[in-house]
């Protein structure tokens, strides 16, 4: 059992966490991450390690409810256990393997989206703390849902906020931030995007025009995490990839995006029916006519 | 007297209702059926069953234990070569092992050892009969990796002979295969497997699971910092192969693995469980061992019209006869000598179908099997909308690549010696399908056994 010792509410929708997992403290590195499943019954979730402490033995998570296991987790409360927490699992970021006199030459930017800041974050914290300045844009929908900016303030070297619906910072998508900096003379040697699939895609097209070579952090399907199933094998450079033994990293230049895409919508219908059963709980006996009634 | 020359039937479930539920197929015998089952032993002097059982159980010994009505005895007897009984009575391929020896099977039908060695089992399960635990510990501590049956065997032996140890598992449950992979209806978790496990916990063992030997530590830091002085790998063979043809990544083809997991480890087909299962209407499985059939009978009970499809003839079908009967009585269709050639995908990437080509069988190949050969011109397309490829599996290199000086070979299995588990890296011992790439439960037992003597020798030096 893993003991939650802080849960917070970040913004309308994003959820925050400090979980007790001292072997996953200790070992762990950025960009990999971790499976929670919350009880017997519950699935198995793949979410990013957004930060570590490991003297106290502690890993932050951050979560937005989307099907009907996340959205449950969003009721879990500080001194709640999680009955499973595996990892860390996935390979590091490439740069943490990098010569670091090579890597303080490089101007780099960091894109995040969405509930995508939080594992930007440690990636920034982590250049923060080798004396490395680097540009992170974060985007979301609307002010409410901007997380971590006093943290990300504090690591990033240059900070743009952007709000798709122009209520802070930045109005505008990421990319139209990115082609901005550009033009305004700033050459990046290297991008890393983390956010929705559909935000990494554009991130992509974008910096390959632009020639900056770019890195995501895929999130497709998975069950294991352990290379054993083969549900989040992703197409990248033509070859078939296993994105949590392989990754969750990769050159975003070479991921077949349309393909991912396409998969992680597998389970829609299931998923909706989840969250009925959920919503209407034992009042749910059929007739609805969106599972067939069998339920 | 019934006809000596014929086994006591065995009860099972009516193939139609079963196709339908997960309940466990075969009832197993009661006393009185297993009693006249033992009188067909003819309690050989030179006992050939014992040669085909790669743990040596004393079969005639345990038999003549059950004929006097002495379960328990007979129990006692099985429990000094093998620590899962219910589990190897159940999935062990006694017509090619213990089984096909047997005297009595040249003229008639061989002793029914397999469903035999399950009731006693299970009336010690029922009866909560316990093996024999150790006085004292003796203070060495030993890690074994992977909760399959080789590192539950190991983990028990050493456990009985005063070890310290602990299992250390990848995932959320502990059995390995006999928990993600078998299903519920050929092998029952509650009932059986987790009993099995519960014993080896009476013996001392502790067991953590959530740990991925290679992630959230290495071998060496075990044996470094945590004062391991020896491990044993099990780690299984788990990484599932695919065959590279056009469309595999479509939605709706799975590997058997993930398929299986859903069902078993996730129990998607159970309600009250969170993890979904696209069931399929249509479903077409490649391959033709034991985890197809699983597979196949699996999205059977979850309501699809299922096709097995294999690229050899019947005679050639990997999986155990009982499983393939079984199948063929639940309505499972055999699309025999046909090879996949290209997935067919819809605009929205979903599976619509497969091209197939029909096979005939050439020369002999390297396995002593007629290689398979295409049909020119006989490709024809199958409407579906599941695949599950079920090609076989190779042991995972996480464990490898993060173990300084410890040798594999081309197929990526780790290389031990076959008769005490010792790899090329001093106190580090390895042993079932992360040796000998995907095998049998009784095989990787064997496995763990001698794993046990190996450390055993190598921590009483
Ligand atoms: C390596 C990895 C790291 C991840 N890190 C984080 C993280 O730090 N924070 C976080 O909130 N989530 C993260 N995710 C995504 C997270 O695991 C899923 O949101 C979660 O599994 C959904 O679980 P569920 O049971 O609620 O819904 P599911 O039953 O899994 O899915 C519900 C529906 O949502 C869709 N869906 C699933 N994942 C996503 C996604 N990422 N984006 C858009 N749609 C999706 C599915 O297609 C499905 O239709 C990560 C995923 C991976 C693989
Ligand atoms: C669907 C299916 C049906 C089968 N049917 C039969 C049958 O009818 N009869 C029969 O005799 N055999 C059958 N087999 C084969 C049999 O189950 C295997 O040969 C046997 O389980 C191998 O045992 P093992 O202990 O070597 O490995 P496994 O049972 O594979 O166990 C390995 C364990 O190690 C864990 N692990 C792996 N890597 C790590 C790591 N890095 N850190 C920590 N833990 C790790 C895994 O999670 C797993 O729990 C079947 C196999 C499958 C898949
Ligand atoms: S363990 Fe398997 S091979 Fe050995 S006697 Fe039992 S059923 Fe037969
Ligand atoms: S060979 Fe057959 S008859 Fe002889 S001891 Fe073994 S089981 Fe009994
Ligand atoms: S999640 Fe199962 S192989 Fe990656």
């Amino acid at each position: 059992m893993y003991k939650i010792l802080k849960a917070e509410k970040l913004a309308a929708n994003i959820y925050l966490m400090d979980v007790e997992a001292p072997r996953v403290a200790r070992h762990c590195e950025p960009g990999q991450f971790v499976i929670v499943k919350m009880d017997e019954k519950g699935e198995r979730i793949p979410l990013t390690i957004c930060d570590y402490d490991r003297e106290a033995g502690t890993i932050t998570i951050v979560f937005q409810p989307v099907g009907a296991s996340t959205t449950k987790m969003t009721e879990m409360k500080a001194g709640d256990y999680f009955r499973d927490f595996t990892g860390p699992l996935g390979c590091p970021s490439e740069f943490i393997h990098e010569d670091l006199e090579e890597l303080k030459k490089k101007k780099i930017l960091f894109v995040g989206g969405g509930v995508g800041a939080a594992p930007v974050y440690p990636q920034v914290k982590w250049m923060k703390e080798h004396g490395i300045d680097v540009d992170v844009i974060i985007g979301s929908k609307t002010k409410d849902l901007l997380i971590l900016e006093d943290q990300m303030e504090a690591a990033a070297g240059n900070y743009y906020p952007c709000t798709d619906d122009g209520s802070y910072g930045h109005a505008g998508m990421v990319t139209t931030k990115i082609e901005q900096l550009v033009e305004e003379g700033n050459k990046y040697d290297v991008c890393i995007a983390i956010g929705p699939m559909i935000m990494m895609k554009f991130v992509c097209l974008l910096t390959k025009k632009l020639e900056i070579p770019t890195v995501v952090s895929m999130n497709p399907i998975m069950v294991d995490g352990t290379g054993m199933c083969g549900a989040c094998r992703l197409i990248v450079g033509g070859e078939v990839k296993f994105a949590c033994v392989d990754g969750p990293e990769f050159d975003g230049h070479l991921v077949d995006f349309d393909n991912a895409m396409k998969r992680q919508q597998m389970y829609k219908t299931q998923e909706g029916r989840a969250m009925l059963k959920l919503q209407e709980g034992d009042t749910h006996h059929g007739g609805c006519g969106q599972c067939g009634g069998e339920n | 007297m019934a006809d000596v020359l014929k086994r006591v039937p065995v009860r099972e479930q009516d193939p139609k209702v079963r196709a339908t539920n997960f309940e466990e197929v075969c009832y197993g015998y009661n006393q009185e059926e297993a009693m006249e089952e033992a009188t067909r032993c003819l309690n050989c002097k030179n006992a050939r069953c014992i040669q085909g059982c790669p743990v040596s159980i004393n079969i005639p010994g345990f038999i003549s234990k059950v004929k006097e009505g002495d379960i328990e005895g007979a129990y006692k007897v099985i429990g000094e070569s093998s620590a899962l009984p219910a589990i190897c009575g159940r999935v062990c391929p006694q017509e090619s092992q213990c089984e096909c020896k047997c005297i009595r099977g040249i003229k008639g039908d061989a002793v029914s050892i397999g469903k035999l060695e399950r009731f006693v089992a299970d009336y010690a399960l029922e009866h909560d009969i316990k093996p024999e635990k150790a006085e004292k510990t003796n203070g060495h501590k030993v890690a074994v990796i992977g909760s399959g049956p080789s590192g539950l065997t190991c983990a028990g032996d050493l456990a009985k002979l005063g070890y310290e140890v602990t299992v250390f598992e990848a995932l959320h449950e502990l059995g390995g295969v006999l928990v993600y992979g078998i299903p519920e209806f050929r092998l029952p978790k509650q009932k059986v497997v987790k009993k099995e496990i519960e014993k080896v916990k009476e013996l001392g063992v502790k067991f953590e699971t959530n740990v991925v030997i290679g992630k959230s530590t290495t071998i060496d830091q075990l044996m470094e910092e945590e004062n391991f002085e020896a491990v044993f790998i099990g780690s299984g063979a788990g990484l599932p192969m695919f065959m590279g043809i056009p469309g595999e990544t479509a939605n709706g083809v799975f590997s058997a693995n993930e398929y299986l997991t859903r069902s078993n480890l996730m129990k998607a087909f159970d309600d009250s469980y969170d993890t979904p299962i696209a069931a399929g209407k249509k479903v077409a499985v490649v391959g033709g061992g034991n985890v197809a059939m699983d597979a196949a009978r699996t999205a059977l009970r979850l309501g699809a019209e299922v096709h097995v499809v294999y690229r050899r003839s019947e005679a050639e079908l990997p999986a155990r006869a009982e499983e393939v009967h079984h199948a063929k009585e639940e309505g499972i269709i055999f699309d025999l000598l046909t090879n996949p050639k290209e997935i067919l995908v819809d605009e929205n990437g979903w599976v619509k179908g497969m091209k197939v080509v029909k096979m005939e069988l050439g020369e002999p190949d390297a396995s002593g099997r007629r290689r398979p050969v295409e049909i020119p011109g006989s490709e024809y397309d199958i409407d579906l909308d599941t695949v599950i490829m079920s090609l076989g599996t190779s042991p995972n290199p996480l464990i490898a690549s993060t173990t300084k000086g410890l040798e594999t070979n081309k197929r990526r299995c780790i290389v031990a010696e076959e008769d005490n588990g010792q790899t090329s890296k001093a106190f580090v011992f390895a042993g079932g399908d992360a040796v000998t790439g995907a095998a049998t439960v009784i095989l990787a037992m064997g496995a763990g056994k001698a794993g046990a003597k190996g450390i055993h020798e190598a921590l009483s030096k």
